[in-house]
């Protein structure tokens, strides 16, 4: 419930994208279970992950990124991927924002939080929750470089392909 | 019927536009929408095998039905993260 006033916090969603700054902060507020829930207390670890956009890409000096996605349906991709990792690691809570627009150099592109009474279930979901996201994500980076600039693709988004899962689980839990 | 097609990144590109409204038989499917939309724009033929698609804002199969309003999107391999 978001209250706005200046004692109340406001709510952070566990699930966003959009062109706004990224922050671990809210995402570590997100998946704390507030005092007062019958969970409160039960974690004993977040793990927290942000990616950045990098200088240098494949021998290429990286001048910049710009990201495009499918909101809505990225959306729903970060819910199925949450909904994965409940499944594989039920006691944990995921919080994932990831940006879009023009991002410069050393600035956040995705910011990830997994709580769980476990330090090994949090490192696992969290590292799980970003090799699906590269996975099967709706969103897609361009890369501005010095001489050019190109579309850059990855994985073909796949969110039924088995053993693209196995591979996220298989590097979660190495 | 009409559905509207979005088309993103690279694709987007390739077509000139984000978004269009389509023309399709009664009865067709996803991949019909592609076959059309790589007829008119050739270079779209590269990513047959690549692309993913989407209906209504769901992952959806090519074989999946469309019906008149929808939307259909097509994503070229991804790249977020």
């Amino acid at each position: 419930m978001t209250k706005f006033s200046d004692t109340e916090r406001v709510t952070v969603p566990l699930l966003a994208i959009g062109p706004a700054p990224l922050a671990l902060e809210p995402l570590v507020a997100a998946v704390t279970v507030e005092s007062g829930d019958g969970r409160a207390g039960h974690d004993g670890a977040i793990v927290t992950f942000l990616g950045l956009v990098r200088n240098h890409n494949q021998g290429r000096r990286v001048q910049y990124l710009d990201y495009e996605a499918y909101p809505s349906l990225a959306l729903k991709a970060f819910a199925r991927i949450s909904d994965e990792a409940y499944g594989r690691w039920p006691n944990v809570r995921i919080a994932v924002h990831h940006r879009t627009g023009r991002l410069e150099i050393g600035e956040a592109s995705v910011a990830i939080a997994a709580a769980s009474p476990h330090r090994g279930d949090a490192y696992a979901a969290c590292r799980y929750v970003i090799e699906r996201v590269k996975q099967i994500a709706p969103i897609w980076k361009r890369e501005y470089f010095e001489g050019g600039d190109v579309w850059i693709e990855g994985a073909t988004a796949d969110p039924d392909d088995v053993r693209a899962r196995e591979e996220a689980e298989r590097v979660a839990c190495a | 019927m009409r559905v509207t097609v979005r088309l993103f990144a690279r694709l987007r590109d390739l077509a000139g536009a984000a978004e269009m409204s389509r023309e399709i038989e009664p009865g067709g499917t996803i991949g019909a929408v592609w076959r059309d939309l790589a007829g008119e724009f050739p270079a779209l033929a590269d990513y047959e095998r690549s692309i993913s698609a989407a209906l209504n804002a769901d992952y959806a199969r090519m074989d999946a039905e469309v019906h008149d309003g929808d939307e259909v999107a097509f994503l070229p391999p991804v790249s977020g993260g």
